[in-house]
């Protein structure tokens, strides 16, 4: 197809539909409203449906029903959005419906301003809503990433009949960048057994629902939503290292703030020292894996996120103290440049002569 | 002896037992609500969705595909439903709590869009499932768990009459307020319903049917005694009749 030059939002809502997703119900909110407009334009043109709901809460439960159907379905938002949407995750959770949610992520708290920021990862990878839950979080760093991403995120949905957030941020969604798609397929649409389409001869009625008055029979509906937790953790954890094998130090960062690391890592190789990366792709599940592979014989991680630090404590927890952790942040829309990074890493490694 | 069969259950409602309590209307307007879908024909193609309060288990016996939503969001779970199966029949079950408290943003909205779905609004003037709490629809006076002396207007608002506030709304095709306090009425408010699905399925747009309905339990009152109620209280706050009906141009 060759390469097209494309808003971040957007790369985001033409994968969605080259992941077969032709239901679309969101409410504007920037910086994410270009992804919004173009599902509106482009929805009806691949024989789906684009509605702009009253609100977050209305948008969220619109996917429940429409998710009910056995459809692929989506929404998207932006932080004070998405803390509205937390209502309706939970229900998607306990009624296990699968289903999209996009988060490009702007500063807070509260109604906060409209720059990038990485500060809901809290939000979002530790429930969010109420109950005991996970959501599994997929976290872009290109536009290119969005696209491969994005149809994970729908496969993820589908396989484990559960609602899955596509994290990015205000740069992401805002930024341009040169992206190829593949040819559009045609995708059969999975057929859900589990489905309410009305019974249509299919016998017994079904029933979509997260309500369990019994506490026995909730608490076991509650143990096997933990057994798919699990399933999902063993089987979907991803990430990226770059040059950990020989590092004295590794930097860890996902989305926006992994692409500045990077660079900061690469002038820092060039002057000669060790350093590493370790790039969380899943937020939950948080990739454990190489963090046990190297926090034996590395000298120390550092975190860099755009937030004030909430990462950084489930890279502890990978890390189970066997070497320290520090942490480095900007918040309230600030992105950390790679200079500030760069001095970071220096800092941190003891200093050269620069 | 020749045994003959002169009434039997509608298959529109399953064989499970509900769990309302005696003297309350909800059974008579569940079957109502079963009989129709029966009656028409249409059971294998209609999806409902529960709502939240006393209502909230209704997924057990509607005898059709069911989806239970969050406290106020049916008519937008409804609206999903729908938007993805325009040809299936859709309909929300909701009390005034469910729906003109917590959820009157979504009940507005999905009437103004003009969603081709059947709201059964289920006005009991206090909300049940909690305890007896005062509802949107908590006439001035009334006591509740909430309006121990009694509902005060300039303390606590006044009702919210919902059949007189949506068929102001273009979107809406069909409203109709009934009641359950005797038979008659009852009769009427099957009529209703029936109107209501005839609307969606002639893609008219959105159908609602206010059905006044007692609470014996929060009322403090006996079952024959809140039937009573329903007639000397409710009725002359809430009066009964269509509201809207777009194929003969609004009625009021």
């Amino acid at each position: 197809m060759g390469k097209v030059l494309m808003k971040g939002n957007e790369v985001i809502a033409e994968a969605a539909v080259h992941a077969g997703c032709k239901y679309f119900f969101g409410y504007p909110i920037t910086p994410q409203s270009e992804l919004v407009a173009y599902m509106a334009r482009r929805l009806p043109e691949v024989g789906g449906l684009f509605l702009q709901a009253e609100s977050e809460v209305a948008a969220i439960n619109m996917v429940y029903g429409a998710a009910g159907t056995g459809v692929r379905v989506m929404t998207s938002s932006s932080s004070p959005g998405f803390s509205l949407k937390q209502e309706g995750i939970s229900y998607l959770v306990g009624a296990e419906l699968p289903a999209l949610i996009v988060n490009v992520v702007r500063g807070g708290p509260g109604l906060g301003n409209i720059q990038p920021a990485q500060s809901d990862y809290f939000q979002v990878t530790k429930g969010g809503g109420h109950g005991d839950y996970h959501t599994p979080v997929l976290a872009p760093s290109t536009l290119q990433e969005i696209i491969d991403l994005t149809e994970a995120a729908f496969d993820i949905a589908d396989r484990y009949r559960t609602p899955v957030i596509l994290l990015g941020d205000g740069m992401l969604g805002q930024m341009m960048e040169p992206v190829e798609f593949k040819e559009l397929s045609e995708r059969e649409p999975e057929q859900k057994e589990w489905a309410t389409t009305g019974t249509r001869g299919d016998g017994k009625p079904r029933i979509i629902s997260s309500l369990e008055l019994n506490a026995d029979a909730l608490e076991k509906r509650n143990e096997l939503l933990q057994k798919k937790f699990a399933l999902i953790k063993q089987n979907e954890s991803r990430y990226e290292t770059f040059e950990t094998e020989d590092a004295d130090y590794i930097v860890t960062a996902y989305g926006t703030a992994a692409r500045i690391a990077m660079n900061a890592i690469n002038k820092v190789r060039k002057d000669g020292l060790k350093i590493g990366m370790i790039r969380p792709i899943t937020l939950w599940p948080f990739p454990e894996q190489p963090f046990i592979e190297t926090r034996d014989r590395v000298k120390g991680y550092l975190s860099v996120e755009m937030s004030a630090g909430q990462m950084v404590e489930d890279v502890r927890l990978a890390v189970e103290g066997r070497a320290p952790v520090s942490f480095f942040g900007r918040t309230g829309g600030v992105v950390p440049t790679q200079e500030e990074i760069y001095d970071q890493i220096i800092k941190l490694a003891g200093g050269v002569e620069v | 002896m020749i045994m003959k069969t002169v009434f039997e259950k509608t298959s529109g409602l399953t064989d499970n037992q509900t769990h309302y309590c005696p003297g309350c209307t909800h059974g008579i307007i569940h079957r109502m609500v079963g009989e129709v879908l029966e009656e028409m024909g249409i059971l294998e193609d209609t999806v409902g969705v529960a709502s939240v309060g006393c209502s909230v288990l209704s997924y057990e016996y509607f005898n059709c595909d069911m989806t239970q939503a969050a406290h106020g969001r049916a008519p937008a779970v409804a609206t999903g439903i729908k938007r993805v199966l325009p040809d299936r029949f859709v309909f929300t079950y909701q009390g005034d709590g469910d729906l003109a408290s917590i959820g009157i943003a979504e009940a507005v909205h999905a009437a103004a869009r003009g969603e081709n779905i059947t709201v059964i609004f289920v006005n009991n003037a206090i909300y049940g499932m909690t305890g007896g709490q005062m509802a949107p629809t908590t006439l001035v006076g009334q006591k509740t768990a909430t309006t121990p002396f009694g509902r005060d207007g300039s303390i606590q608002g006044l009702p919210i009459r919902v059949s007189e506030m949506l068929s102001t709304l273009d979107g809406t095709a069909y409203i109709e307020r009934v009641s359950t306090h005797d038979v008659p009425n009852i009769l009427k408010a099957k009529k209703a319903i029936r109107k209501a699905f005839e609307t969606q399925k002639q893609g008219l747009g959105f159908s609602m049917v206010e059905v006044l309905s007692s609470c014996p339990t929060n009322w403090g009152l006996d079952p024959n005694e809140s039937l009573d109620w329903i007639k000397d209280n409710m009725v002359p706050a809430y009066p009964l009749g269509v509201y809207k009906d777009a194929q003969k141009g609004d009625v009021r």
